[in-house]
């Protein structure tokens, strides 16, 4: 078997048992397992190719020309190589915006996914949704940040694994976390020259981390990440403890003024790669209903899901770092629990065959959970990354609202963020508040001297990715929408309303 | 801001306001226009001020450039294809500039 | 137990307008406000000052709207003064498209039924064909049939309002407690308490203003207030240049530069989600309507439940024992009503007689005729 490419809105069958939302390492596993079944499964993703941001373009590279990208990622080869010959129906390049859950679903009662290929909307129907969205980088909101010549870490990797290019020096990495040194140790490699690494963590390992140590001690984690550490130390300019930052430039990043305990220092930067870690990615699971819990080790909010990865919303799961970071191979794993879970609630698998296979891939599963907590502890970003001080630090780019803007507006005691919202318009341009939640978030409950999970976090709606008024109005017009919007019912010619202008 | 560590191998060419360039066949819009050279894509619709693709991964919504005609589109989600046009953003669209052409090219 | 003179309950449009209303006046009111997931129509909102076929069968509310249009930008100016924010009220006229000509007509024949119950006291209108709306309308679609026009008609930008009310509130003294869901009130000798979790108030007047919540806090006080489900559901656009040469109650552009787009009215939902069903809709429509929106991008919809009494016209109530009801699902059109003729008349105690109207219990006598 191989996947059936979809490359039209039109081609999607107009139900599936199972629509999965990405196809990273959850949704190319989920996939893989489902289809095994025999049910009808959709994969519905963004990008042109399957593997997600982690194994970006993994079905295109060559281990030979891209060495440099290291082991883990062509550990994606297999995964990749089993999607593709797995026969679910796959839809690259298709924008999902919104998923509506069936309110109670009994049988023929579905999900309906929104979902957008070619410049054409379609509305899906599915019985049971796996959303994998995966991750995004938690935004470091840091003066000069909105400046051309700054990009994410994750940015600068994508574009060397997609297209292997590697930014222009001099080239300053700042931030905290695994990725960093491990995006330093591939430009390494890969060639690129002139790099500073400013380390953002906070010097001392604190007893949040220590006590966390026996788990990494027999984690996968641990010999990798040493081995990076010393690697990257001694062949880049790597600076600890830096603690404020800022970039520099008029038009575009010139250079990075930074502080550590020993002062103030300045140095060149044509590319300035900022990193803190990454949360997952819930606008979807947000805006489908899914309820979100604070977690305080990985200080993000994430879906309330169960082991299997089920929400309170009965058939909408969720799979991979979207529900919670692991990393690739935990998601991979989480993948296949998550497509048993939601086949065997669906009665497409036997119980006691999925109940069996579920123990295992949980066992399998555990060794990646090993060593979490330590690393969780090890890279929590400072606080000053978190809600920046200075007033004129823009925290939401696409509305430019201030760190500034923000507190004077809390300080009229706004219930909540959606509220602020409303009075500053944080979180209403194109990016849905992507950008802007956490560090919303991370303010109100420094003004308010509780925890981030008192504060909660924006109510997201569909769509959640932008989508033309156009392609909305080429959906069928319900009788019953019809009756709504215009009052009254609707007549035969109104039927005809999806005629569009010439 | 990006720097390609080999030659392109298989050419295809699109312009950027006007100016001829090429990218590697698959390559995604926003990481070309880098690789091109290109210091920002577009101007905030707020206060002006220039912005280059952030995150590419389709997050940010800073690669918002005008494709073909479209205005706003994802560049870090397209890829490049032979013939295509891409103006930068310059803050926010003109929905009457798509209008008045309609209506010039009627009779 | 804590101690208020006068405590509002509600922190939206309505309770914010009456507080800072009360707050010119002299008064130093306690607002309590529920929490940010709360149903809140002051978030949900389509921003019109609009009076264009209001209190249609309701005279009475048809003349109020008309009154607070003309109060507006003496409340706007009052705003600026005491926030600082300008929240851009513009009174150019409004149009209403018809897409169909029973709609052209349904609408002509409501307008010329407000004319006449109002003996000619309300704003004037022009019913315009498919030509005369052409000739004042560029960029109209051919879908068109016609228009309904009014010169009294406008809009604001509601989120700067709503931010702009916190702020002179905060400014005036008015002491604002969000978080604060109240759960229970009694009636006592003098006054009322008000009771939720952690918190027990003894306030000697009260204002409920609380929205939907309205419907289950009027009757503690021994007033009334029934209201029916109605959810409305929006399109937001992404920004872009300035282009609408017009206002209609279904599309607007901000002056932010977005276009909204609505609205619809569901009977029979209580889910807040959005449904694509009625954005399909909504699109097509607006679509139909001005051409040049079909590539805008859609970066939001949202829904909200209007606080929709049993027959859409408002209630001011007032019972023995002072307390005051204001119940309505024109926020915005009748902030300058709530912030400058009402707060007065709830400072002094005393409802106007031509509020009287307006009172749920037309309700009772509707139930007993």
């Amino acid at each position: 078997m191989t996947v059936r490419f979809v490359t039209a809105a039109d081609d999607l069958r107009p139900a599936y048992d199972l629509v999965i939302v990405g196809a990273g390492p959850a949704g190319m596993a989920a996939a893989t397992e489902a289809s095994r079944t025999g049910a009808r499964v959709a994969v519905l993703d963004e990008n042109p190719r399957p593997g997600g941001q982690i194994y970006r373009e993994i079905t295109r590279n060559q281990p030979g020309a891209r060495q440099y990208l290291g082991a883990d990622y062509w550990k994606g080869k297999a995964l990749g190589n089993a999607f593709a010959e797995s026969n679910a129906d796959y839809a690259a390049r298709a924008t999902v915006w919104s998923i509506e859950p069936a309110d109670e679903p009994r049988d023929g009662e579905r999900h309906r996914v929104g979902v957008t290929i070619a410049g054409a909307a379609r509305m899906i129907e599915a019985a049971a949704v796996i959303l994998a969205t995966g991750a995004q980088e938690r935004p470091m909101p840091v003066p000069g940040w909105t400046l051309p010549g700054v990009l994410t870490a994750g940015a600068a990797q994508i574009a060397l694994k997609s297209s292997g290019v590697v930014p222009a020096a001099p080239i300053v990495l700042a931030g905290c976390g695994p990725l960093l040194y491990l995006l330093a140790s591939q430009l390494i490699d890969a060639g690129a020259r002139d790099m500073t690494l400013l380390d953002t963590s906070r010097p001392v390992l604190r007893w949040e981390s220590l006590r966390r140590l026996p788990g990494f001690l027999f984690s996968p984690y641990l010999r990798k990440g040493l081995g990076l550490l010393l690697r990257t130390r001694r062949r880049i300019r790597v600076v600890t403890g830096v603690r404020s930052l800022e970039i520099l430039g008029e038009d575009r990043a010139e250079g990075v003024r930074f502080a550590t305990a020993r002062g103030t220092s300045t140095i060149n930067a044509s590319t300035v790669l900022l990193h803190q870690g990454v949360i997952p990615a819930i606008n979807l699971a947000s805006a489908a209903g899914c309820p979100l819990a604070w977690n305080a080790a990985q200080r993000a909010f994430q879906p309330v899901t169960d082991a299997e990865g089920r929400t309170p919303k009965r058939g909408v799961l969720i799979a991979g770092d979207s529900a919670g970071i692991g990393g690739a191979q935990a998601a991979e794993i989480a993948g296949r629990i998550v497509a048993v879970a939601a086949l065997s609630d669906r009665g497409l698998v036997a119980r006691d065959v999925s109940a069996a296979l579920i123990n295992r891939l949980q066992r399998q599963r555990q060794r990646y959970f090993r060593g979490r907590g330590f690393l969780d502890a090890l890279y929590a970003p400072r606080h000053i990354f978190l809600a920046p001080p200075d007033a004129q630090t823009i925290v939401c780019r696409c509305e430019e609202i201030t760190a500034g803007k923000l507190r004077e507006a809390i300080s009229l005691g706004p219930p909540g963020p959606n509220q602020l919202k409303t009075f500053v318009r944080c979180g209403m341009g194109p990016c849905q508040g992507r950008l802007c939640a956490a560090t919303v978030t991370e303010i109100m409950a420094a003004e308010r001297g509780t925890s981030p999970a008192d504060i909660g976090t924006y109510r997201l709606r569909a769509p959640v990715k932008p989508v033309r008024l156009a392609e909305l109005a080429g959906l069928p017009h319900a009788p019953r929408a019809l009756k709504a919007v215009t009052g009254r019912d609707p007549v035969d010619h109104h039927l005809n309303e999806t005629e569009l202008p010439s | 801001m990006l720097k390609r560590l080999r030659e392109i191998e298989e050419p295809v060419s699109f312009t950027f306001d006007g100016v001829q360039m090429q990218a590697q066949r698959g390559e995604m819009l926003a990481t070309a226009l880098l690789a091109a050279g290109i210091g920002h894509v577009r101007r905030s619709v707020v206060s002006g001020a220039p912005r280059a693709p952030y995150c590419l991964m389709g997050v940010c919504f800073e690669c918002l450039v005008t494709v073909d005609g479209l205005q706003n589109r994802q560049a870090c989600l397209l890829e490049v294809e032979e013939g295509m046009v891409v103006e930068s953003q310059r803050g926010a669209p003109d929905v009457l500039a798509h209008f008045r052409d309609e209506k010039r090219q009627q009779p | 137990m804590q101690e208020a003179d006068l405590t509002i309950v509600g922190g939206g449009l309505v309770g914010a307008s009456i507080a800072w209303g009360l707050a010119r006046s002299g008064a130093k009111p306690l607002v309590l406000d529920g929490s940010d997931l709360d149903l809140r129509a002051s978030r949900a909102n389509f921003a019109l000052v609009w009076v264009q076929g209001k209190g249609l069968h309701a005279p009475h509310y048809a003349l109020w709207s008309e009154r607070s249009a003309r109060e507006w930008p003496i409340m706007a100016e009052a705003l600026l003064e005491d926030s600082g924010v300008d929240v851009g009220l513009v009174q150019r006229g409004g149009f209403t498209f018809a897409l169909s000509n029973e709609e052209l007509e349904a609408m002509r024949t409501d307008m010329e039924c407000i004319a006449m119950e109002t003996a000619g006291r309300a704003q004037s209108f022009e019913v315009l064909n498919r030509a005369e709306t052409r000739a004042r309308v560029p960029h109209l679609g051919r879908d068109v049939v016609g228009s309904v026009y009014s010169a009294a008609d406008g809009h604001v930008n509601a989120l700067r309002l709503f931010h702009a009310l916190h702020i002179a509130m905060d400014r005036k003294g008015v002491t604002y407690r969000p978080n604060y869901k109240v759960d229970a009130i009694e009636p006592v000798d003098d006054g009322f308490i008000l009771k939720g979790e952690g918190f027990s108030i003894l306030s000697r007047k009260i204002v409920l203003a609380a929205g939907l919540d309205n419907e289950r806090l009027a009757p503690m006080v021994g007033l009334a207030c029934p209201l029916k489900r109605s959810k409305g559901q929006i399109l937001v656009t992404e920004k872009c240049k300035p282009f609408l040469p017009c206002l209609s109650p279904t599309i607007r552009q901000t002056d932010e530069g977005g276009i909204m787009i609505g609205d619809s009215e569901e009977t029979d939902t209580a889910s807040i989600a959005t449904s694509s069903d009625i954005s399909a809709v909504l699109a097509s429509r607006a679509i139909r309507i001005f051409p040049a929106l079909a590539d805008l991008n859609v970066v939001r919809s949202w829904s909200g439940f209007r606080v929709k009494t049993a027959d859409g016209v408002p209630i001011y109530d007032q019972s023995v024992g002072g307390a005051f009801l204001v119940a309505c699902h024109s926020g915005v059109t009748l902030a300058a009503n709530h912030s400058l003729v009402v707060a007065p008349q709830i400072a002094a105690s005393r409802l106007a007689d031509d509020l009287s109207p307006f009172s749920a219990r037309r309700f009772h006598a509707q139930a007993a005729a």
